[in-house]
């Protein structure tokens, strides 16, 4: 095709008309799988959680390799994680069959949201893929993903692997789609689009401003820029320990990850010794400017040290470590406006601030949080619950993690949160969640409401989708003779295949249940 | 009741356009005036609004109106009219080898005509040139378009009415009847068989499951090309680019017409296998047609294309055919003494009702219950049922309703009773 030809035909709409014929399949695929029930749900969820499990190390080589952010092999943890790990951990929840609470005379339905346009991020770029794809299959959704356009290779392959799993497994066809040229002109487009039933954002500040915009119900979680105070009562060389593993994991892409610790002044030096044994390296002042200058050069954080290891940053920064060295730990005087480094430093580079006594800690957390990661996380080594409760009752994040790295412990690995990859920060982050994000977001319940005074009928046994006509699956377009041309009743096939056997008979129960109702 | 306003314009039709047909479909009860279109909707003039599942035998395939097909139109009319027809053209050569790679193999020449008549003729033409051979073989009732050599190829009502029949040259025999085809191959002096894929007008017969393979094989046998009249059929509505991939089938010559032109600027093509296109070398000035293959049109259709060939669209139409499948079956078995009977390939549908001109009724209905679809004129007891293949889920919801509806007051009309089932549904 010459290039006058190839020019006439790229016209503006060819991107939105694309997008549009992809939520439309979306929107099919959805009606399809609201009428499925648990067990098939079940075993779609488990196929797409076992091909994203098996595919997590080759997806964290690729997210490294294309994204220049993180550890491969720490990536590789959180993709397991985000693969059979989410599966594991809501595989008793049911989203797709009634619940009765008989005591109020009250059943409940599950209602999917029907497509869910899913905003991906590139510093946590496979796992949040894996992680948002499991939650919409879990609750009968169908899902668009959208990934960050530095990531969007090993993105588009993750929310591949997975649907290829799913529709193997007998999810109906266009479940799971990836628009893989994204750009913000395309996500503005689709985010506005009435067919999208709720939008799953995770990425900077701007795109979930841009959602909440859009119209469209939305979930968008803020940035994080966590305050770990360590008290007194702590037990310091594993508080120490923790804080090391938590700020060096993944090259700290988390959000959930410590930004500034703080510790009471009597254990300020003991603590300082234990961080270095776990592999801190203390900057000096002059090498603390220079971080500073390196980290915030312009006013925000440069992307470029973004999930980069502490030798790296050092050595950009122009100072050398030992070649063991897993944190950068910069000393400040102070946390507010006027210090840099007390934002959120999504890269192994950790504040450290001393305090005269757990209030003034307290204090501190505040300032930090006010500057930024309203409504997100925080955590306290201690053990003493009066501080841990005075710490939560005044810092403004909506989970606080005890004694535990706050990486894992805020994002639900190493506490009895939900896990997620998705951080509702709530009313303070000005988003509608506040929970760590789980399917229990992404799905609405029809209730049955019985008048107070009447019995409740009798549910048992009923299945809320068996009486719906049987559900496309997008595979194949049917093919049949009719019954008046010339020798379609000879041809009619002598062996009818297994599924259209299944599907005869669901229909000959309800035309006979319908046959009895109508004589009745 | 019509407005003031339409039955003066119908009056206006019936003095100065086609009296016969318009006042055909006054007496059907039909008094449809098209005005505002879009999407799958057909606005009458009146103001009411109907689901089109006629859609002109899939002219408008992908939905009227389309705004990227809009959009091409616009830009190309920017730098581009028809062109000049004996020129190498930018729009056409593109198409051309957008074609041949869509179809593989050695299908490789395409040769343009503005409409499916005109490219029927030049599907034969191409046929006699290649075999030498004058005799063209057909279905009876099929239909191939109007024009000189297409007619004759159709049901002798359009050829006859105009002493244009040729029955020398044209032998008809019917559809899935082997032997007879057989028979009027055994002499080797037929160049083409010449098959709608799915014969439309004579209601969608379904070729028998191996007829067509076998069709194919006879025309190998008796040195015979194979055209797939795939106007109505092609273009994705079966569930595959052209509905004979669906069969197995291996054209020498495919036509198609109507869905690729968008329903927005005419334009047919034939795609010739390579070995068979020999007169455009001997003589490339053989057939011309200064409208065919307008440089407009070709635009048009790459982008027809193009919106076809995405990934989406595929189980789209699957969704759209087996939603409208498990919906009508629920209908039939609501009405089995007078809804009988579902022909279907993808989104290519015939209802069958067991009612003498039964089809006809339904229509009236449907027209009047807001959704509008045309019954076969070669066999009235089947109604023509054509979703488009980018129908919405709620859609196709709709239109299920409003069919049911439609065919419960048909079947009370016909068999005269009242409805005496209740319309119960099992609402998704």
């Amino acid at each position: 095709m010459t290039a006058i030809v190839r020019e006439l035909l790229a016209g503006k709409r060819r991107e939105t008309g694309a997008a549009d014929l992809m939520l439309q399949t979306a929107e099919w695929a959805a009606a399809a799988f609201a009428g499925m029930n648990r067990g098939a749900v079940e075993a779609i969820v488990r196929a797409a959680a076992d091909a994203g499990f098996a595919h997590a190390g080759r997806l964290a080589e690729a997210a490294v390799k294309e994204t220049g952010f993180g550890v491969a092999a720490d990536k590789k943890i959180k993709n397991e994680l985000c693969s059979r790990g989410i599966h594991e951990a809501y595989r008793d929840r049911d989203y797709c069959g009634k619940r009765v609470r008989a005591e109020d005379k009250i059943v409940e339905i599950p209602r999917p949201a029907g497509v869910v346009f899913a905003l991906t991020p590139s510093t946590n770029p496979v796992c949040t893929v894996y992680f948002k794809v499991l939650l919409a299959l879990m609750t009968r959704n169908a899902i668009i993903v959208s990934p960050h356009p530095l990531a969007k290779a090993c993105s588009t392959e993750a929310a591949r692997v997975m649907a290829a799993a799913a529709e193997q497994a007998g999810a109906p066809a266009g479940v799971v789609q990836v628009i893989e040229e994204p750009n913000l002109a395309l996500v503005d487009y689709v985010m506005r689009s009435p067919r999208v039933g709720v939008i799953l954002a995770t990425g900077g500040t701007p795109m979930v401003r841009a959602a909440y915009g859009s119209g469209t119900p939305a979930i968008g979680v803020g940035p994080g820029n966590a305050p770990v105070l360590v008290d007194a009562s702590a037990d310091v060389e594993a508080a120490a320990r923790r804080i090391i593993d938590s700020k060096s994991f993944d090259n700290s892409v988390l959000c959930t990850n410590e930004s500034v610790v703080i510790a009471e002044e009597a254990i300020y030096d003991k603590l300082s010794t234990a961080l270095g044994r776990a592999g801190a390296y203390f900057a000096k002042t002059d090498e603390v400017d220079r971080l500073r200058a390196v980290l915030f050069d312009g006013g925000s954080f440069n992307v470029a040290l973004l999930g980069r290891s502490a030798a790296t940053i050092a050595q950009t920064a122009g100072f050398r470590v030992p070649a063991a060295t897993r944190v950068l730990i910069a000393p400040l005087d102070r946390v507010g406006v006027d210090e840099p480094l007390s934002r959120e430093k999504l890269c192994p580079v950790l504040g450290l601030v001393r305090v005269p006594q757990v209030n003034s800690g307290i204090a501190t957390a505040r300032a930090l949080v006010r500057l930024s990661g309203a409504g997100h996380s925080a955590a306290i080594h201690s053990r003493n619950p009066a501080n841990i409760m005075a710490f939560a009752a005044a810092v403004k994040v909506l989970r606080v993690v005890v004694n535990s790295s706050c990486s894992q412990g805020a994002a639900g690995f190493s506490t009895h949160l939900a896990p997620t990859f998705t951080i509702g920060t709530g009313f303070f982050g000005r988003s509608s969640v506040g929970e760590n994000i789980g399917p229990d977001q992404l799905v609405n319940w029809t209730r049955i409401a019985y008048d107070t005074a009447e019995p409740l009928g009798d549910f048992s046994g009923l299945e809320p989708w068996s009486r719906l006509l049987p559900a496309a699956t997008g595979r194949e377009a049917p093919i049949s003779l009719g019954v008046l041309q010339e020798g379609a009743v000879k041809a009619t096939p002598a062996v009818p295949d297994e599924l259209s056997v299944v599907r005869d008979e669901i229909r000959r129960v309800v035309l006979e249940e319908l046959r009895r109702a109508l004589k009745g | 009741m019509a407005s003031l306003e339409k039955q003066q314009f119908i009056e206006d039709s019936k003095r100065f356009w086609n009296p016969g047909k318009t006042q055909a479909w006054q007496d059907m009860e039909v008094d449809l005036v098209i005005d505002r279109r879009e999407g799958y909707f057909l606005h009458d003039l009146d103001g009411r609004r109907l689901i089109d599942v006629h859609l002109n035998g899939g002219t408008y395939n992908i939905g009227h109106r389309h705004p990227e097909l809009i959009e091409v139109i616009e830009r190309a009319m920017g730098r581009f009219d028809m062109g000049n027809h004996h020129f190498p053209s930018l729009g056409r050569t593109a198409l051309a080898k957008e074609l041949a790679r869509i179809c593989g193999g050695d299908m490789h020449y395409t040769i343009y005509g503005s409409g499916g008549g005109e490219a029927i003729d030049i599907a034969i033409k191409t046929a006699r040139h290649a075999k030498q051979k004058r005799k063209i073989v057909s279905i009876i009732r099929a239909y191939h378009g109007h024009t000189g050599l297409a007619v004759c190829a159709g049901a002798d009502r359009f050829s006859k009415l105009f002493l244009s029949d040729r029955p020398d040259e044209f032998t008809q025999v019917p559809f899935n009847d082997l032997n007879a085809m057989e028979d009027a191959m055994r002499a080797k002096d037929v160049a083409a068989v010449i098959m709608e894929t799915i014969p439309a007008t004579y209601g969608f017969p379904m070729p028998l499951p191996g007829y067509l393979n076998e069709v194919e094989k006879l025309c190998r046998r008796y040195d015979a090309l194979y055209i797939a009249d795939e106007v109505q059929t092609g273009l994705m509505r079966t569930g595959e680019m052209w509905g004979y991939q669906r069969y197995g089938v291996n054209p020498d010559i495919l036509v198609t017409g109507k869905g690729i032109c968008g329903g927005m600027y005419p334009i047919a093509c034939v795609v010739v296998r390579e070995p068979y296109a020999g007169w455009l070398k001997e003589d490339g000035f053989g057939h011309m047609s200064t409208m065919g293959g307008a440089e407009i049109g070709c635009l048009v259709a790459m982008k027809v294309l193009e919106i076809l060939e995405r990934p989406t669209v595929r189980p789209m139409v699957n969704y759209i055919a087996e939603t409208m499948r498990n919906g009508l079956n629920e209908i039939m078995s609501l009405y089995s003494d007078f809804f009988v009977g579902i022909r279907q390939c993808g989104v290519v549908m015939g209802l069958e009702f067991d009612y003498p001109e039964g089809a006809k009724p339904v229509m009236k209905h449907l027209y009047e219950n807001g959704v509008w679809a045309i019954f076969s004129t070669l066999d009235p007891r089947v109604l023509q049922f054509k979703p488009g293949i980018l129908m919405t889920a709620d859609l196709c919801q709709e239109l299920l309703e409003r069919v049911e509806r439609s065919i419960g007051l048909a079947r009370a009309e016909c068999l005269g009773k009242s409805l005496g089932k209740s319309r119960l549904r099992h609402a998704a």
